[in-house]
């Protein structure tokens, strides 16, 4: 018969799958373990890369103390809980689960590990060993927003989501009324692909924006897809979660870039110190968490100075954009004139803004 | 409606399609020889990368189709020689294969993430392939014509050459074949080269004409349409092509759907419609029992010529 062994080399073939999704760095028995749970793939040039530079970033400033361990590629369904699950039994001490859809699973395997401390990111349930973390992106969108609305011709928007989660609505939100205040009758398109990450749906989505009159489209899943789509055709967008510009020279305006790094800094070393707490931590533009990108040569120097009063304006409190009046699709007041709406209501906002048209 | 504005929408539909098409007509072959191959989606992966990394290092997406066409060959050639020597699963290797594609791309792709490629020059002229109606037919990467191009050509060699039949013959009976002397095995083997190179041609279409990128897991699932398309296409190559184009339009439906604001009905209902659509072909096809299917009669069943 055959000299190979049909059973052993099955199983090699799954242990090179295996190893293939966990990757761990550095390996010292004393040092603390810090575990990541990843959306997408970290090389996504997005939302996990992104989070995988703030890990990176332990790693540079604590390297000697802590090690760290990242899992890629987790679902956000009940499939999440073994793997959390597993990141704590392997011991770590601090896991951050980086993306909406953990929440739950999050909470579950923090009741089964007391002593190990979660970290939920753009969630709102907490617990005494759970904490939540999130970016005001939408403070970046309002910078997107200006600029789409002073340079679009035709004052039709394209917006690119994945799930109706608060962190979309309100970036469609903040770019809608940003867009609207330079053109009072600018309209966003709302195509939501039920995918963070699909980069042939990605594309075929902007082509299908495009073609409903949409001269500029922003994104809020990961991948440049889009960004080449709009590059083929001679059109604009923005980076998502990372400067894009180098897949998209002509059509990259600037991006809103997320810099995780000094929170998760902070936090390993509050671990590392005994110190932790949880916490609720939304930071924006003021803590630097909220970067925009340098502007490309296609934006013009008015449109530049409105984007960068907003900018300005975030970063010394004297602007908001979900100040009111602020109406919903149908019509009705939402936020009175004058108004702020508070942080606790935006992180549970469920209502898109008039002039967003949307199938839901 | 503008004709602009169809035409734009036939471009997407064509976009969507085309991957999928070549995809299903390489596991067609594959599936007419008996053999189930589960790996689709690695293959394709594979090809995406091996496209991808050719066309870097060479400037020349031609050279970057033969690669893909090369990347995913090998890459199924490591089930065959699972399946076909060594007796294993075929829905089990399969699997293994995809999930080994989808991690080796990946990592292949670390070096080339971030960069891009010069995507193909239009193979007609661009007073046809620019131009505002004929794009529609002229405008798009040799691949597109490649894929429409191969639908016959399959078709006909399935029904119509010699080789086609002894490759139909393996499939329906396998001690038969080998009884009269055809190599079951040899045939397998080559089924299954064709069908990754046409998966890799496949992804590489996504990594080198629709978005000139790398990404890992780039093809999003795209494989695992085609090998439902296999099925609701009923194992024949001219249904496939209708099949191909009738869920590139369902993926394109929903996306229009969304983007008009037409919510009559939810839009996670779209995206299913592909998957739904397979379980009810799946249900004529047996309800109408042997006589209607065109299902190989091996397929999936090892073949031991010792019995």
């Amino acid at each position: 018969m055959t000299t190979l062994n049909r059973r052993s080399l099955m199983k090699g073939v799954g242990a090179a799958a295996t190893l293939s999704m966990i990757a761990s760095t550095a390996r010292a028995e004393d040092k603390v373990k810090i575990g990541f749970i990843f959306l997408g793939p970290i090389g996504d040039y997005g939302w996990t890369w992104a989070h995988n530079k703030g890990r990176e970033a332990i790693d540079a400033a604590l390297g000697d103390k802590v090690e760290t361990i990242y899992v890629e590629n987790v679902m956000e369904d009940a499939s999440a809980v073994p793997v959390i699950r597993d990141l704590a039994q392997q011991g770590c001490k601090l896991i951050f689960t980086t993306s909406y859809g953990y929440m739950d699973q999050t909470l579950e395997v923090a009741k089964e590990f007391p002593d190990v401390k979660f970290e939920h990111c753009t969630g709102f349930k907490r617990a005494d060993n759970v904490s939540t973390y999130n970016s005001k992106f939408h403070e970046g969108r309002a910078v997107l927003g200006t600029i789409a609305g002073k340079m679009s011709k035709s004052g039709t928007l394209g917006y690119l989501g994945s799930y109706k989660v608060p962190e979309v609505v309100l970036g469609v939100n903040s770019f809608c009324l940003s867009a609207q205040r330079m053109n009072p009758g600018a309209t966003v398109k709302l195509v939501l692909i039920d995918s963070w990450f699909d980069p042939p749906k990605e594309a075929a989505a902007t082509e299908t924006l495009i073609n409903l009159g949409c001269d500029i489209v922003t994104t809020h899943t990961d991948s440049p897809g889009p960004l080449q789509i709009l590059e083929q055709k001679g059109l604009h967008g923005f980076g998502q979660g990372a400067d894009m510009s180098s897949f998209a020279p002509n059509a990259h305006l600037t991006a809103i870039e997320d810099i995780w790094g000094p929170y998760y800094v902070a936090r390993a070393q509050a671990i590392v110190d005994g110190t932790w707490a949880s916490t609720d931590t939304w930071d924006g533009m003021k803590e630097g968490t909220v970067v925009i990108s340098p502007y490309s040569a296609a934006v013009p120097a008015d449109v530049a100075a409105e984007a960068d009063k907003v900018q300005a304006g975030y970063k010394d409190g004297s602007f908001d954009i979900f100040t009111g009046p602020i109406y919903d699709q149908d019509g009705t007041l939402r936020v009175k004139e004058g108004e702020v709406m508070s942080l606790a209501d935006l992180a549970v906002i469920d209502w898109f803004v008039k002039g967003v048209e949307s199938a839901s | 409606m503008s004709p602009d504005f169809i035409i734009a929408a036939l471009m997407t539909v064509v976009g969507l399609t085309t991957p999928i098409l070549l995809a299903g007509l390489g596991e067609l072959v594959v599936e007419k020889a008996g053999v189930l191959n589960l790996g689709v989606e690695g293959m394709m992966l594979m090809g995406a990368i091996s496209g991808f990394a050719v066309t870097v290092f060479t400037f020349n997406p031609w050279l970057g189709v033969l690669g893909a066409a090369a990347g995913g060959a090998a890459s199924s050639m490591l089930f065959a020689v699972l399946v076909l020597q060594l007796n294993s699963n075929q829905v089990a290797t399969g699997l293994a294969l995809s999930i080994f594609g989808t991690g080796l791309s990946s990592l292949i792709g670390v070096s080339f993430t971030g960069r891009i490629v010069i995507p193909f020059t239009s193979v007609f002229p661009d007073a046809l392939a620019k131009h505002p109606l004929f794009e529609v037919i002229f405008g798009y990467s040799p691949i597109v014509y490649f894929a429409l191009f191969m639908v016959p050509a399959v078709g006909w060699f399935l029904k119509s050459t010699r080789a086609g039949l002894i490759l139909r013959a393996v499939g329906e009976n396998d001690h038969s074949a080998h009884s009269i002397g055809y190599s079951v095995i040899g045939v397998r083997y080559a089924a299954i080269a064709f069908g990754g190179a046409m998966a890799g041609i496949g992804g590489a279409y996504f990594s080198m004409v629709i978005t000139p990128m790398w990404a890992e897991k780039m093809t999003a699932g795209r494989g695992w349409i085609a090998l439902a398309l296999v099925v609701f296409a009923g194992w024949r190559s001219g249904r496939l092509l209708v099949s191909a184009y009738f869920f590139g339009i369902l993926m394109a439906l929903e996306l229009y759907a969304k983007a008009s604001g037409f919510s009559v009905v939810p839009s996670q209902f779209w995206a299913a419609m592909p998957y739904l659509m397979t379980v009810v072909a799946l249900t004529f096809i047996s309800a109408r029992g042997n006589a209607g299917s065109n299902a190989p009669a091996c397929l999936g069943k090892p073949f031991l010529p010792s019995n």
